[in-house]
């Protein structure tokens, strides 16, 4: 009797002094983690020329200018490739938080471009990889000055491409993205209608704002004859809270899909190098969740 | 039979000293930091918590990623770059409210003192807050100060940065008894 009374009484206090921690503990229990996704795998919606998976959170709008100079190796008659510079001005929206809208127009081949990007999946515990899809369509109005008999679908271009990226820690992100591009019209003898290609780029932070970038877009089925190289780009990028500063290096001077992923002339190994940077400026349109 | 009822008894008198148990209804957890170009702030509103009025004891604890800001990218780098929720996905606090008579109607300031856990790092605290005896309810409300430094979360020196030094967290509770 007096055992059990004991029992009764020691379990008492016992269960009174571990109160505390039991409340947070129990709370543990309770809680359901409900986003477990991971944020930010890169930085910006651009890795170097391609894009990355991530998109715009529902009603932000960014502004990006993307610029690339002359080739480096041009001598010190064009201030080494700074007399020379090729541009971009482009607007992507956020739908929702997953689906995108974007275009631009890039003075290089006059070319308009327009796209639509969805986050099919975000990385989290449970899935391994965030997988974006893009399906671009490019329309390439300097071809009117050579070939003036030209339809406009006959100077359409056409990329889908799956972006598929980790973030393996942190400071450590890679991404595939295999690519299809339709150019509905090519010089025959040097390359084909239907390209494929396959992307590769990574992002390494060295500080909390600041990384190393790279990518690469290794053309699979071109034509043997193509006089153009795979698109090489490296470079440094800053965030800084609603900007994305990218200075990048890359052997393409185009900045549309068709250019880069398959019309990039310079040799990367000579030196056909052009120095240019990105900068991205992102605007919430609408406050409150 | 009257040793059963003397257990019976003797029961009741010692886990009535478990106490009487009140978990959150209703919560929101503000934070405001106000700076040189833009103050900041964000509310959530699933905060967790219990209060075991018997032994004083107060718990809560907040899900970083639940705060909502008006600027998403804002949030995003709250989470990915400061507090680093993926790491640290959660804010707790554990201790003992002083202060606390059940008993007495209106409003009563109170503290808490524990153990503050954010960004990984814990810290003792001693946080004011005032509650509020409904009929069955109670009410807590609570005003404090974090300094950033005390919980390791860097404040970045870069141009263009917005993150004060500290921010002033706000608590709203409401419980039931459970």
């Amino acid at each position: 009797m007096k055992f059990i009374l004991l029992f009764v009484t020691l379990f008492g206090i016992s269960h009174l002094t571990l109160a505390q921690d039991d409340l947070l503990a129990e709370m543990e229990q309770q809680e359901k983690v409900t986003n477990d996704f991971i944020l930010g795998t890169f930085h910006g919606t651009r890795m170097i020329n391609g894009h990355t998976v991530e998109t715009k959170h529902r009603k932000s709008l960014e502004f990006i200018i993307t610029h690339r100079f002359g080739t480096l190796n041009s001598g010190g008659y064009n201030l080494w490739g700074l007399d020379n510079s090729s541009i971009r001005l482009g607007l992507e929206y956020g739908i929702t938080d997953r689906l995108g809208v974007g275009m631009g127009r890039s003075s290089f081949d006059k070319t308009f471009d327009y796209y639509l990007k969805y986050k099919l999946l975000r990385q989290s515990k449970s899935i391994p990889f965030t997988i974006t899809a893009l399906g671009t369509a490019s329309f390439q109005a300097s071809l009117r000055e050579k070939f003036p008999t030209l339809t406009t679908s006959e100077k359409m271009s056409y990329v889908t491409q799956v972006l598929i990226a980790r973030k393996f820690s942190s400071k450590v992100s890679f991404q595939l993205a295999p690519a299809y591009l339709y150019r509905s019209t090519v010089n025959q003898d040097t390359a084909v209608n239907n390209l494929l290609s396959l992307g590769m780029g990574g992002r390494v932070k060295v500080t909390r704002s600041m990384a190393i970038v790279a990518e690469y877009y290794l053309r699979l089925n071109e034509h043997d004859a193509t006089p153009f190289n795979d698109s090489i780009g490296l470079g440094i990028e800053f965030e800084t809270g609603g900007h994305v500063f990218q200075l990048v290096f890359t052997n393409s001077l185009g900045m549309a899909e068709r250019s880069f992923m398959a019309e990039s002339f310079g040799d990367y190994f000579e030196g056909d190098i052009h120095f240019g940077f990105n900068i991205t400026r992102t605007f919430q349109l609408s406050g409150k969740k | 039979m009257k040793g059963f009822l003397l257990i019976l008894v003797w029961s009741l008198i010692v886990f009535d000293g478990l106490g009487q148990r009140y978990i959150v209804e209703k919560s929101t957890v503000n934070f405001f930091s106000d700076a040189t170009i833009e103050d900041i702030s964000a509310e959530n509103t699933k905060a967790n918590s219990i209060i075991n009025t018997q032994a004083g004891d107060i718990a809560f604890s907040i899900a970083m990623r639940e705060f909502q800001f008006e600027k998403k990218l804002m949030q995003e780098h709250f989470n990915e770059k400061y507090l680093e929720s993926e790491k640290f996905p959660k804010a707790t606090f554990s201790g003992k409210m002083i202060g606390f008579d059940q008993a007495s109607k209106g409003i009563q300031q109170v503290r808490a003192t524990g153990r503050l856990t954010i960004h990984g790092v814990t810290a003792n605290v001693d946080i004011p807050g005032a509650i509020e005896v409904q009929t069955t309810k109670l009410v807590l409300k609570s005003r404090f100060i974090v300094k950033l430094a005390d919980y390791n979360i860097k404040i970045p020196q870069l141009m263009w940065q917005n993150i004060a030094e500290q921010v002033e967290v706000t608590l709203n509770f409401t419980y039931q008894p459970q």
